[in-house]
């Protein structure tokens, strides 16, 4: 027991004599949740949109007006040239073209189908698509209210949705990202802290005179892993502050659940980065794998895009990574309050894998070359 | 105490130890001598538990470098070539982490390291990548010795240091000598052999001679002279063309030269003038270790 606490104080001297350490623990995450969060907003405006008016007529102009108007439009510029049009799309300018054909009204007021053409940009697919739905939904609101001025009875039958958003019922897209990236944060300072460690040892050659004293393998897994465990949890504790004071993110659940499977998680991603720091022999080796992972297991998690909507192969994929787990409880307990029975396989996923990859960690710790 | 016998060891094409074997004795201080290459950090790498040897046997006190890893982990006291205590924590929190991770403390070992750590006491507050060579090497053998070692593997622990200091840190083991603790240490340093009561001369991982350095010098079987002259770069560059000579090393401001026995004085210096080599001065000398370690490196 003292030889695993002369390591864990050894260990908290080291980092907090670093003069860069400090910052680098409490100062950036602190500023990279508040920046992230701030701007991973998936919302999409300021969509520049030419349009193409052939019909020049009221109506066209009054379609012109209520999308300038709209909140997530910016309109370029009205012309009749669709070479025009095209050529502010090439450099750039625009991201959208609507035309409106000749005859536009004439058709409207007679009762004709009339049809209006929509060209989008779609480099960003995403933004493409958004645009798109934006617009349709203009549009449709925009002949419901001619239909009904002019008085025409059109034979369509309609089904209306009512539509209700549980859980985040104003969609606060901070609602969403604020947690994930408070699992980010705390991947990071994790699995960078303690993949570095032991390799640092090997390289400025202090584990060669560690590895002639009688300490025990488990006793100096653990000694390693106590402190970068607490930083941990102080970690997330500012973060968590953060995300409940500053963003006002509601606290659903139970505090003393997250706690507990932070420190789960945070078992097994130390477990991760000392396995790394075992296998590898430099500081820059262990850097590249801990990115490697880090990135593939950041862009898998769920967290940027659903992994509802990644290919099948991909789905499974995710079940082998941790941020994934991470993300959805921390979610779930947040903001939907689930408990213990809801979370209970997220629980043993993580709890399973941190003891296989700490074993793993120990069997790769050789005192011996 | 420690025993080494027939180790081998290869590291891919490159066999860094072959067959080596030699003893120690209780209470001995004994060195091992070679250039840097010979397999001295291999040797000690295998009897500190950290490196498995291809075959052969090596026990300390009767203990098994393989089977018994774990006793001798206990037992030994070991600096490596390199420093390798914490350079970001103070003197005196090396010694206090070296001390608790062998079960002990500085308080009840302190007697062992009084006279080396007497001399660290000042800078006790400072980090120990901030200090001196010289005492970086006190601090390490400081901390090798916390745990009262049986024995004492010391790999180069001079090289890298100003001659004071190594002339102190040898006093030290000398002391350490004296208080029974049986020492086995490697150098470069061929004045550094002489201190050792029996010396181990090693080239490409095999042992060239063991003896004391005293009957290691005696059993020089060559004629050596030692020539002072106006230029000694230009005399060694003639006496390399020296019929009868063995073999002709500078030494200092001197060149020292091996001949067959039957050679003289006055055979050396009228090829030297002959040659026209100014201001010679010729004595025959008795061999030093260094002597012998060049002759046996031919």
């Amino acid at each position: 027991m003292r030889k695993i606490l002369i390591i864990v104080q050894k260990e908290f001297k080291q980092i907090f004599r670093n003069k860069m350490m400090r910052p680098i623990l409490f100062i950036m995450p602190v500023m990279q949740l508040v920046v992230l969060s701030y701007s991973a907003d998936f919302t999409v405006t300021n969509i520049n949109i030419y349009i193409e008016d052939h019909d020049h007529s009221s109506m066209s102009q009054s379609l012109t007006q209520k999308i300038a108007m709209s909140e997530y439009f910016n309109l370029i510029q009205v012309g009749n040239s669709y070479e025009e049009a095209y050529e502010m799309v090439e450099k750039n300018r625009v991201d959208v073209i609507l035309t409106i054909p000749e005859n536009f009204s004439k058709n409207m007021h007679s009762g004709r189908v009339t049809e209006i053409s929509i060209f989008a940009d779609a480099i960003n697919g995403t933004k493409a698509g958004i645009s798109l739905n934006y617009l349709q939904n203009i549009i449709a609101k925009f002949s419901l209210e001619e239909i009904e001025k002019t008085g025409i009875q059109m034979q369509i039958p309609g089904i209306e949705t009512n539509k209700r958003d549980w859980y985040n019922p104003d969609l606060n897209y901070k609602f969403f990202m604020v947690p994930g990236i408070l699992v980010l944060l705390v991947t990071i300072i994790a699995l960078f802290l303690s993949g570095m460690n032991i390799v640092r040892e090997k390289e400025i050659g202090t584990i060669e005179q560690l590895n002639v004293t009688p300490i025990r393998k488990y006793q100096f897994i653990v000694g390693k892993l106590l402190p970068f465990l607490i930083i941990g949890m102080v970690e997330f504790t500012i973060g968590l502050i953060i995300a409940l004071f500053w963003f006002q993110v509601p606290f659903e659940g139970n505090f003393f659940l997250i706690y507990g499977f932070t420190i789960l998680y945070l078992i097994l991603i130390l477990g991760m980065g000392m396995f790394i720091s075992t296998i590898t022999s430099s500081q820059q080796q262990a850097l590249f794998l801990a990115w490697f992972f880090m990135v593939i297991f950041i862009l898998m998690s769920g967290l940027f895009t659903p992994i509802e909507s990644m290919p099948i192969w991909a789905q499974k994929f995710t079940l082998f990574n941790p941020i994934r787990y991470y993300v959805e409880v921390i979610r779930l307990v947040m903001l939907k309050g689930s408990g213990i029975s809801n979370i209970l396989m997220h629980v043993s996923v993580v709890a399973g894998s941190a003891i296989l990859i700490n074993i793993l960690a120990m069997i790769s710790y050789k005192k011996t070359a | 105490m420690i025993t080494v016998q027939n180790i081998n060891k290869s590291y891919g094409q490159v066999q860094a130890l072959k067959s080596l074997s030699f003893n120690v004795e209780e209470g001995q201080l004994y060195g091992l001598i070679g250039p840097d290459g010979a397999g001295k950090t291999t040797l000690f790498r295998i009897l500190t538990t950290l490196l498995l040897a291809d075959s052969g046997e090596a026990t300390l006190d009767g203990l098994d470098v393989k089977k018994d890893y774990k006793k001798i982990r206990k037992m030994v006291g070991y600096m490596p070539e390199r420093f390798s205590l914490y350079m970001d924590l103070t003197v005196e929190e090396n010694l206090n982490f070296f001390a608790t991770v062998f079960q002990t403390t500085v308080e009840e070992n302190y007697h062992l390291i009084h006279d080396i750590y007497q001399m660290l006491e000042p800078f006790k507050k400072r980090k120990a990548g901030d200090l001196s060579g010289g005492m970086k090497q006190k601090l390490a053998l400081s901390c090798a010795l916390i745990h009262k070692p049986r024995v004492l593997l010391l790999d180069e622990p001079t090289t890298g240091v100003d001659p004071v200091s190594r002339k102190e840190f040898w006093e030290m083991l000398k002391k350490l000598q004296q208080g029974g603790l049986t020492t086995l240490v490697s150098t470069p340093f061929l004045d550094e052999a002489e201190l050792c009561d029996e010396v181990a001369l090693v080239q490409n991982g095999q042992i060239l001679k063991v003896d004391t350095p005293q009957n290691i010098a005696l059993a020089f079987p060559h004629k050596l002279w030692q020539i002072k002259s106006k230029s000694n770069y230009k005399t060694l560059k003639i006496l390399k063309e020296f019929n009868q000579k063995i073999s002709a090393f500078a030494f200092g401001n001197v060149v020292h030269l091996a001949t067959d026995l039957e050679v003289n004085e006055m055979m050396i210096e009228s090829y030297l003038k002959n040659k026209g080599v100014e201001q010679i001065q010729i004595q025959a000398i008795q061999a030093g270790i260094e002597d012998v370690f060049m002759d046996l490196m031919q």
